[in-house]
């Protein structure tokens, strides 16, 4: 496979009503990076994410991949070289998971054993039983579908992982099994990997980097330490409390 | 999935060209008795020489028939002189000779045969009784008594050949006239509410009420002699034809033709019957025998129409349908266009249909296709719009080109509800392929509409009743192929 993805965005803006969903927005996604966009609802996360591979356009500035600017003509075979992977999963309930995983190499030309091959490897690395590939969408619980969206993303090994708020829908049981996966799995790839989450901790486990997004502009870009230590504003600081802290629980 | 469709898809279609189609000479008949009685006659007559005619019984009005004979689909049909001069061709005077008549249609290739032997045109009845009273016998006699009371049918009294025109020529004072429905007449006049009434020289009801007909002693009335038009061609080609169309000439009295029409009319008999015996021949053949073969033939009819208008209208309203969610600007106007074809009446759409496409079964498939097309592209457009966003979205994130996104995501997750349009035109199709009947495309609407003219219950309800069935039958099969097309997928009740 290629290597990973360089995405620049230069001066994004886009209006979204009457705010700005994003507000001259510049930022670099380093190849092989792993980036986590933190922020509340409505923050321009998810837009700014979808710009990346021209699900949603800027109405200012330019979206860059490796160098050359993205153009509409070009989005079909940058998406193909990208996996993602949305809060429900995005599967789709007429195919088994099995014919979901196939969707995409099976357009490339790919064998059905090698297809199988692929999904048995995928399906051991997200701890999914073998035998859950022949389901349909509707016969797996949450959790199981989002590994099998997550293992669509992977099936031809992209060069870049985009995940808009992957475990958003999961109880806290399956999200933190999961959280623990994608983890190894961010480790495992080569892929470039941007992360959507309103999740600080969750960002903070699973990326090396997070850019903290208010009302469609960045407030911190850092490392996951370096905002803890030093929150560039009062509103940094508030999302960094907003937690409640547990009593110690006797193990 | 798809493929369940495309076999259901082949089924019909090979319904539609099983069609009976060899090269028979065929004549035709108006819409009513006495019209399809003489095709009868004709068509045993040419029976005994030998010779097998196809007889379309009951295709429409005197305009169809026209076009029909010229245009070829038809070679023969009984017509009467005075409609010839008024109403089928332009170039003669209404009182031309039937030599004028015949050299005029024989530039268009038109032949017309010796005089039947009846006339069948407008005249004034009274009871005999009241004949016999005051000394009536012909129109002038009216003159003297103004205060007889008119009972007249609004046709009559509106056309120009009728009630104003012979009100002039005879001098008529009368005190009082009423318009009546031609059908209320001859009760009218035998319940004592009217006097004087129209009628048609040729009626059944003439002797069965004892009417006395009054002689148009000043010849106001134009001639309707009854005739045949046939193809020149038809009748060179083959020397029977020719034959049996001179055999009957001159050989239908207007006591005959009263008779048979009485024998159909008030007595039911079927038509084939009465004209045997007036032939004098016993054992008559029915163009298709049994009933059994007759709703065979018909059921291939009917389904001729619907499986080829159908399946144009999917192979149409589908790509339409699919361009409408594609481009959702167009796709409000498309909607609207279609809907708009959905409101034209059924008659009124064949009657736009017949001067681009003739009569019989081509303007009845074109008029069904345009109704089809409504369910199928609106099914086709909400189908596919209402596929969730972020399926839709996820579907787009794959990098997957359109058609392929078409083929194994969307149209499959609008199946059903394609497959439920698809349905919808099907049954609706079913049903207004009886209409088809009224320009001669055949099918179940031919013995309904035979059935409303003679008042024939038994005879609708043969046709009806398939139809109807039919209707259901494709209802049935519609919810099979609906099951069959919905993934399994989309079957099961969502978990979490």
């Amino acid at each position: 496979m290629e290597g990973p993805v360089l995405f620049s965005v230069e001066s994004l803006s886009k209006r979204h009503g009457s705010g700005l969903a994003l507000d001259n927005v510049s930022l670099r996604f380093e190849p092989g990076s792993v980036t986590a966009l933190i922020g509340s609802s409505g923050a321009g996360k998810s837009t700014l994410l979808r710009m990346l591979i021209g699900l949603d356009w800027p109405d200012e500035g330019q979206v860059t991949v490796d160098g050359q600017p993205l153009q509409p003509d070009g989005r079909m075979a940058l998406r193909r070289r990208v996996g993602y992977v949305t809060q429900d999963g995005g599967l789709f309930p007429h195919l088994t998971a099995r014919d979901n995983l196939a969707l995409l190499p099976r357009h490339l030309g790919w064998s059905a054993a090698k297809i199988d091959t692929r999904a048995q490897e995928l399906a051991e690395r997200m701890q999914l039983p073998q035998d859950l590939l022949r389901r349909f969408p509707a016969e797996l619980s949450g959790g199981q579908r989002q590994r099998v969206a997550v293992m669509r993303a992977l099936m031809t090994d992209p060069a870049a992982l985009l995940l808009d708020e992957p475990l958003g829908a999961l109880d806290p049981v399956v999200r933190f099994d999961l959280q623990e996966q994608l983890r190894q799995v961010f480790a495992d790839v080569a892929s470039t990997v941007v992360l959507v989450t309103h999740d600080l901790p969750e960002a903070a486990f699973l990326a090396s980097r997070l850019v903290l997004l208010h009302q469609g502009a960045v407030i911190q870009d850092g490392p996951p330490e370096e905002l803890f230590a030093h929150p560039a504003n009062d509103f940094v600081r508030r999302f960094i409390n907003a937690h409640r802290d547990l009593p110690q629980v006797r193990p | 999935m798809m493929r369940w469709l495309a076999v259901a898809l082949a089924g019909l279609l090979a319904c539609g060209a099983a069609s009976s189609a060899e090269d028979a000479l065929r004549i035709g008949s108006k819409n009513f008795t006495e019209s399809i009685v003489l095709a009868e006659v004709l068509r045993l007559d040419a029976q005994r020489h030998g010779l097998q005619l196809e007889h379309k019984r009951a295709m429409g009005g005197s305009a169809i028939l026209w076009k029909a004979l010229l245009e070829g689909s038809i070679d023969a049909y009984p017509e009467y002189t005075g409609t010839i001069t008024r109403e089928l061709l332009h170039d003669v005077p209404a009182d031309a000779t039937l030599d004028q008549i015949g050299e005029a249609l024989h530039k268009q290739g038109i032949g017309i045969g010796q005089p039947l032997g009846f006339d069948d045109s407008y005249a004034l009845g009274v009871s005999q009784e009241l004949a016999t009273r005051l000394g009536l016998h012909t129109l002038s006699d009216l003159r003297a008594h103004p205060e007889l009371r008119f009972g007249l049918s609004n046709e009559f009294m509106s056309r120009g050949d009728g009630w104003p025109g012979l009100m002039a020529a005879y001098g008529y004072a009368p005190k009082s006239i009423k318009a009546l429905d031609h059908g209320l007449a001859y009760r009218a006049l035998a319940g004592g509410a009217a006097d004087v009434i129209d009628l048609y020289t040729t009626d059944a009801e003439i002797r069965n009420y004892h009417i006395q007909v009054l002689e148009d002693d000043r010849h106001y009335f134009p001639s309707y002699q009854a005739v045949w038009l046939y193809r020149l061609d038809a009748a060179q080609r083959t020397q029977q034809f020719e034959a049996s169309l001179r055999d009957l000439a001159g050989g239908v009295s207007l006591q005959a033709m009263q008779d048979m029409n009485a024998a159909v009319m008030l007595d039911k008999r079927d038509e084939t019957d009465v004209a045997a015996s007036f032939l004098g021949i016993r054992g008559a053949t029915q163009q298709s025998a049994g009933m059994l073969d007759r709703l065979w033939h018909r059921t291939l009819e009917h389904l001729r129409l619907v499986g080829i208008s159908l399946g144009a209208a999917i192979v149409f309203g589908l790509p339409i349908g699919i361009f409408a969610a594609r481009v959702r600007r167009f796709g409000q106007a498309i909607l609207a266009a279609t809907a708009v074809l959905q409101t034209i009446p059924s008659l009124a759409m064949f009657v736009f249909l017949i001067p681009l496409l003739g009569i019989g079964a081509r303007p009845a498939i074109a008029a069904l296709f345009l109704y089809s097309l409504l369910p199928i592209v609106r099914n086709t457009l909400s189908g596919l719009a209402s596929i969730p966003a972020p399926l839709q979205e996820a579907a787009a994130s794959l990098g997957l080109p359109a058609g392929v996104r078409l083929l194994r995501i969307e149209l499959p997750l609008a199946a059903r509800t394609i497959i439920a349009g698809i349905g919808t035109a099907a049954v609706i199709n079913v049903g207004t392929a009886t209409l088809g009947a009224l320009i001669g495309a055949g099918g179940y609407g031919e013995p309904i509409l035979t059935g409303i003219r003679l008042g024939n219950v038994p005879q609708i309800l043969e046709g009806a009743v398939p139809a109807a069935l039919l209707a259901l039958l494709v209802l049935a099969l519609f919810q099979g192929i609906e099951h069959l097309v919905t993934p399994r997928g989309l079957r099961l009740p969502a978990r979490n």
